[in-house]
């Protein structure tokens, strides 16, 4: 069902509505990580001996999510390149890439904390790892909103609707590609 | 409430409108005038529950161990359950809501001529998030160990350990209701930016906005920028309660003063969130019964973004005596006190603004003036305050206390009541009774004054806030300052009671009040040009407003009325 | 909808093989980011360490907002915006590091916060306010020693 108001349509701006409403959402965002990853960063500075505890990181694992996100994120981009030219089947099945990405990078997550866990590195082992797996955590469950909204967005794109939601789904997913490309130093390469 | 069935505008969805049933039209709309109202009642029950704790540790305080009626004894920890769940629900669940919320949602499409918000499910999706926390808050109050007892601030180690807090349920549900509402805030406050930005009527420019709509949007931005450390801070302070982390925890690394900061980074440009919607809907009612321009509008504009900048450098004069670092203590005292110049200067334009204007006494009116008045006392006050060296004489005494309440209360009820006087007959179509509207004002203007005034003596004398029983305290047990705080609950209990005229007079003339015209207070804004109340998509489809002035063109020299609607061509 | 046609690439097949080259070039400095760190622990080299890894997540980072978000063709205002929230941190940052980073004070100090078998001192003695705070958690610690 479509409720578009008239208020919708307008653009005093002169942008679409719904990318203005992305960004400041992201402004939000950033402020939100931003008060996690700074004091993150306040306390590693503090603490030079947690570097002892971030040793225990497995940074291929990191740099493999790495990579996969920003596949993720080259799906995404190439949806809204096929959205801009009104491919909508083709923008869909592109975004259903994406969730297959970010998919993979949450199952490769659970094997990662799995396995830390087990190890007795649990949220409580140390500050380090309290942090670890908060700010991991946090970034988790915007991949997780992320991939719901993108559910929502590629049903509605095959049938050739709303295609201008394509592009705004993905400048959120490259924000969140964008917040982990700075988690992959912050957790896994400083040691 | 009439509806027309804008079907052709609106698409397939909202072609069911004629016949919606009782519940799809009141609980389950996305109409921003139904959404309004949600938030406002709703605000207004939480008053209702606010009010009665401030009523029951007023009692324990005045007559220690007294059986207070309609509650019963107060024991420490229904006190501490009370004041800090006051401040949270006065300042979370009332001020918010309200003001932002409320006037928010029903003024920013209608002031900018559209026919609802941008998002209109996003919006009901917010109010929806809202009442859940609401819900869960009060539900705290309930659960075993009663509800949170650690102050509105939540410092830890207090809130982070069960050990001190003894409200091991009661803490974590406060810090989730705490973030599900500014989850609810931040829908809330995308939809207003973006509806203000991007959805004006044809012909609106920027320095064609209503004041009010200004001032709700740049404390919408206010309240997104500075709200997420909290949020991460809170979902720091839920895993140090339920998970055993140690954020907040020195003995494991972690910093209590963190909190403290991640707090007020967001605690004190909230204050502003709060303050600017009740001044802008202060500059529409002055304007209006003044008949005159608003003085200097782009410079109250420039004046309210100031005040927004200045206000994310401020947040540590909450923390001189918490240990933080001298110098920073320094530089926040100078910016504190920098603060006071945008405001001011925001006071003395609105009373430049009556100055010569032909002003009428009506009830939202002295509504206005009281809110300059009352929230004037409040600014000066806080000067001593901002300032470190006389803030640790001061710091956690009731003088804080009273500095406060005399900033808050004229934003979050003063100026509420101005607004709610003052747009009545556009809500709902009638006239609220003058007399009563009197009656009520001098009622609760004056012991207001009577309960917060003596709090400044106390607080000089040295009263400390967070205290059950003074008669513990053979310093502060002296005959006086006991007589002093009866008088404070005495009025506090007269202010209450002459509230309800107030709700009488509401739903009386909700109902029967006097008919109301389009247009009673012969104003300039959009939202006096549709019928009282607004139908649902507030103007006929092809018939929308286009602007072709300011909102303030009042007495405008060579016309034969003394206004001059922003719809009205030339 | 808009399309960004004032990107460098001209026609949407050049905007694809575009994409794909950023993407291909954020994935070779991913392993700059992987191994520049490791060469530099090797020898010692602490800028390196730094310039790899935190200068390539910088330069990642405005490649991806640059080319996948188009920040590069949004209007001014959204530039504004974006900022506001990177003032924001940076003040965050510059103000409370003087809190936040001290390790001591005149009758307290922070512990390391190690409560793993790895741990390999003590810590520190407590005092002032944080002196009794170690409640539950403080038990994992000593089970371990």
């Amino acid at each position: 069902m479509s409720t578009k108001t008239i208020a919708t349509q307008r653009a005093s701006m002169g942008m679409p509505t719904g990318r203005l409403a992305v960004w400041w959402l992201l402004m939000s965002e950033i402020v939100i990580f931003g008060g996690v990853l700074v004091s993150y960063i306040m306390h590693r500075l503090a603490h030079p001996e947690w570097a002892e505890q971030a040793a225990y990181t497995n940074t291929w694992l990191g740099a493999t999510n790495t990579l996969v996100l920003l596949t993720s994120s080259l799906c995404a981009v190439l949806a809204h390149a096929a959205a801009e030219k009104g491919n909508g089947p083709k923008a869909s099945r592109l975004l259903w890439l994406t969730i297959l990405g970010g998919l993979t990078f949450l199952i490769i997550k659970s094997f990662e904390w799995t396995h830390e866990i087990q190890e007795g590195f649990t949220i409580q082992a140390g500050g380090f790892w309290s942090y670890y797996y908060t700010a991991a955590g946090v970034h988790a469950f915007h991949v997780i909103a992320g991939m719901c909204v993108m559910v929502w967005v590629a049903m509605s794109a095959a049938k050739n609707q709303d295609l201008h939601r394509v592009e705004n789904v993905g400048i959120y997913w490259h924000f969140v590609d964008l917040v982990w490309i700075f988690l992959f130093p912050l957790l896994y390469i400083a040691k | 409430m009439t509806h027309h069935a804008h079907a052709e505008s609106h698409g397939a969805g909202h072609a069911a409108h004629a016949e919606q049933n009782w519940f799809l039209k009141y609980f389950w709309s996305t109409d921003h005038k139904i959404i309004a109202m949600q938030y406002m009642f709703t605000g207004m029950l939480m008053a209702m529950i606010g009010g009665f704790m401030a009523y029951v540790f007023r009692m324990q305080i005045a007559y220690p161990g007294m059986n207070v009626p309609f509650f019963g004894h107060v024991s420490p920890d229904a006190y501490n359950s009370l004041i800090t769940n006051h401040g949270s629900i006065m300042i979370f669940w009332v001020a918010m809501p309200v003001l932002i919320a409320g006037f928010g949602n029903y003024l920013i499409p209608l002031m900018c001529g559209c026919d609802d918000m941008v998002f209109p499910r996003l919006n009901r999706l917010s109010y929806q998030i809202f009442l859940l926390s609401a819900i869960i808050l009060i539900w705290s109050l309930f659960v075993p160990g009663g509800g949170f007892g650690g102050a509105w601030t939540a410092y830890p180690p207090l809130s982070s350990t069960a050990k001190y807090n003894l409200t091991p349920m009661g803490s974590s549900m406060w810090v989730l209701a705490v973030a599900l509402e500014f989850a609810a805030f931040l829908m809330g406050g995308i939809n207003f930016i973006v509806t203000a930005m991007n959805a004006r009527a044809p012909g609106m420019k920027a320095y064609d906005v209503p004041m009010v709509v200004w001032m709700i949007v740049v404390a919408s931005l206010l309240f997104m920028a500075s709200v997420g450390p909290l949020i991460a801070g809170a979902v720091m302070l839920l895993m140090d309660q339920n998970l055993g982390t140690g954020f907040y925890n020195p003995d494991r690394g972690g910093d209590p003063i963190l909190w403290q900061h991640l707090f007020w980074f967001f605690g004190h440009p909230e204050v502003y969130v709060v303050l600017l919607p009740a001044m802008g809907i202060v500059a529409e009612i002055m304007t209006v019964f003044a008949r005159k321009k608003m003085f200097a509008y782009k410079t109250v504009i420039y004046t309210v973004i100031a005040t927004g900048v200045l206000s994310f450098f401020v947040w540590a004069h909450h923390q001189f005596v918490a240990g933080i670092d001298p110098r920073m203590a320094n530089v926040f005292t100078v910016t504190t006190v920098l603060i006071s110049i945008p405001i001011a200067e925001m006071c003395f334009l609105y009373i430049a603004t009556l100055y010569g204007g032909s002003i009428k006494f009506t009830t939202p009116m002295l509504w206005a003036l009281a809110f300059m008045a009352e929230f004037l006392v409040g600014g000066v006050t806080g000067i001593y305050l901002g300032a470190s060296g006389a803030d640790i004489f001061f710091h956690d005494t009731y003088f804080v206390v009273a500095h406060f309440h005399y900033t808050f209360y004229p934003i979050a009820i003063i100026g509420t009541i101005a607004g709610l006087t003052f747009w009545f007959p556009k809500m709902f179509g009638r006239y609220m009774n003058e007399t009563w509207g009197k009656i009520h004002f001098w009622g609760t203007i004056i012991p207001f004054n009577f309960i917060f005034i003596p709090m400044f003596w106390l607080g000089m004398s040295g009263e400390h806030r967070r205290i059950y029983d003074y008669t513990n305290f053979p310093d502060l047990a002296v005959p006086w300052m006991q007589q002093l705080r009866i008088v404070s609950t005495v009025s506090l209990v007269i202010m209450l009671l002459f509230q309800f005229p107030f709700l009488w007079n509401f739903i009386y003339s909700m109902f029967k009040g006097k008919k109301a015209p389009a247009n009673p207070w012969n104003a300039n804004t959009l939202e006096w040009t549709t019928p009282s109340p607004p139908p649902h998509g507030n103007w006929p489809a092809d018939d929308m407003p286009t602007v072709y002035r300011g909102p303030y063109e009042y007495a405008s020299p060579g016309r034969d009325t003394d206004y001059w609607p922003q719809n009205e061509r030339a | 909808m808009t399309s960004h046609s004032q990107t460098s690439h001209s026609g949407h097949d050049g905007h694809e093989r575009h994409y794909v080259i950023i993407w291909a070039q954020l994935v070779v400095l991913l392993l700059v980011s992987v191994f520049g760190p490791m060469v530099a622990t090797h020898y010692g080299w602490h800028w390196l360490l730094l310039a790899t890894a935190f200068g390539v997540a910088v330069v990642k980072a405005y490649m991806v907002a640059k080319n996948f978000m188009h920040l590069d063709v949004e209007k001014p205002i959204i530039h504004y915006i974006m900022a506001i929230g990177v003032a924001l941190m940076v003040l965050m940052y510059g103000a409370l590091a003087a809190d936040v980073q001290k390790e001591s004070g005149q009758n307290w100090k922070k512990s390391a916060g190690f409560h793993h078998s790895f741990t390999t001192s003590k810590p520190a003695e407590h005092g002032g306010h944080a002196k009794g705070a170690a409640g539950t958690e403080g038990t994992t610690e000593h089970e371990q020693h």
